[in-house]
């Protein structure tokens, strides 16, 4: 239970300081590079390697590339769908959510088994 | 195009929007390890890669755009479309240098102390992802 807490609190704070530095940043399309940031990975792999070992960790990640594709893809439709139609960032972002795990997820069946 | 850092942003972010990317950051962080715990790291390893806070992001930087059309008295809806999905393109070349990220942990965190990758592993995606970046730019 504590190691969840902590996960929670480290990840909370790296994603958010990751995304306040994309805030702060001009252009747009250099700040969306910290959208990207491995905030997740470095909040959690330290953590990991610790207590689970390095072999573990370096599972997780091999993984993980199959899981930056789909964010690519992921990233690129929304990109793409926002420049062309009248809808909401929300809308788009979630609605695309799925394609992220049909390619991860895909990736993982066709790549990582 | 010169990379500026401009502060007025963070007037502009009210307090319970850094706190949804806070929970949002910190519930995918925690359920990552929740689901390596559960079924295994090569199913877990996939979510260090999740948008998870990307909604949210996209949808600040949709509004805080379209405000500050809003403030010069014009309609700011195409405006703030417009930033969000470049914003998206950024993270879509920021990806690439999260794919190196997980390569180089992959390859390397058996061999190496673990600052030592996590170090380096942070300097590449970000010179990966600025490279990227700045070739998009030039072409």
């Amino acid at each position: 239970m504590s190691q969840i807490l902590i996960r929670f609190l480290v990840g909370g704070a790296v994603v958010s300081a990751f995304a306040i530095i994309g805030d702060l940043l001009k252009p747009k399309s250099f700040a969306g590079l910290f959208g990207a940031a491995p905030s997740v990975a470095l909040a959690t792999l330290g953590l990991t390697i610790a207590t689970e070992g390095a072999s573990y960790a370096a599972t997780e990640s091999r993984s993980m590339i199959a899981g930056a594709i789909a964010f690519m893809a992921f990233a690129s439709c929304v990109s793409w769908v926002m420049m062309r139609y009248k809808v909401s960032a929300l809308l788009v972002t979630i609605c695309s959510i799925p394609l992220w795990f049909g390619i991860a997820f895909g990736l993982k069946y066709i790549w990582l088994n | 195009m010169r990379i500026k850092v401009d502060l007025s942003v963070i007037g502009q972010t009210r307090w319970y929007e850094y706190a949804i990317r806070f929970l949002f950051g910190g519930l995918i962080t925690a359920v990552a390890g929740i689901i390596a715990k559960k079924f295994g790291p090569v199913i877990g390893g996939l979510f260090l890669a999740f948008p998870a806070i990307f909604p949210a992001s996209a949808t600040l930087i949709e509004k805080h755009e379209k405000e500050k059309k809003e403030e010069r008295g014009l309609r700011g809806t195409r405006r703030g479309r417009e930033a969000a999905s470049v914003d998206a393109a950024g993270s879509a070349m920021g990806s690439v240098g999260l794919l190196v990220f997980a390569s180089i942990v992959w390859q390397f965190a058996p061999r190496y102390s673990t600052w030592i990758v996590l170090l380096g592993d942070t300097v590449a995606w970000l010179t990966v992802s600025v490279l990227i970046w700045y070739v998009r730019k030039q072409v």
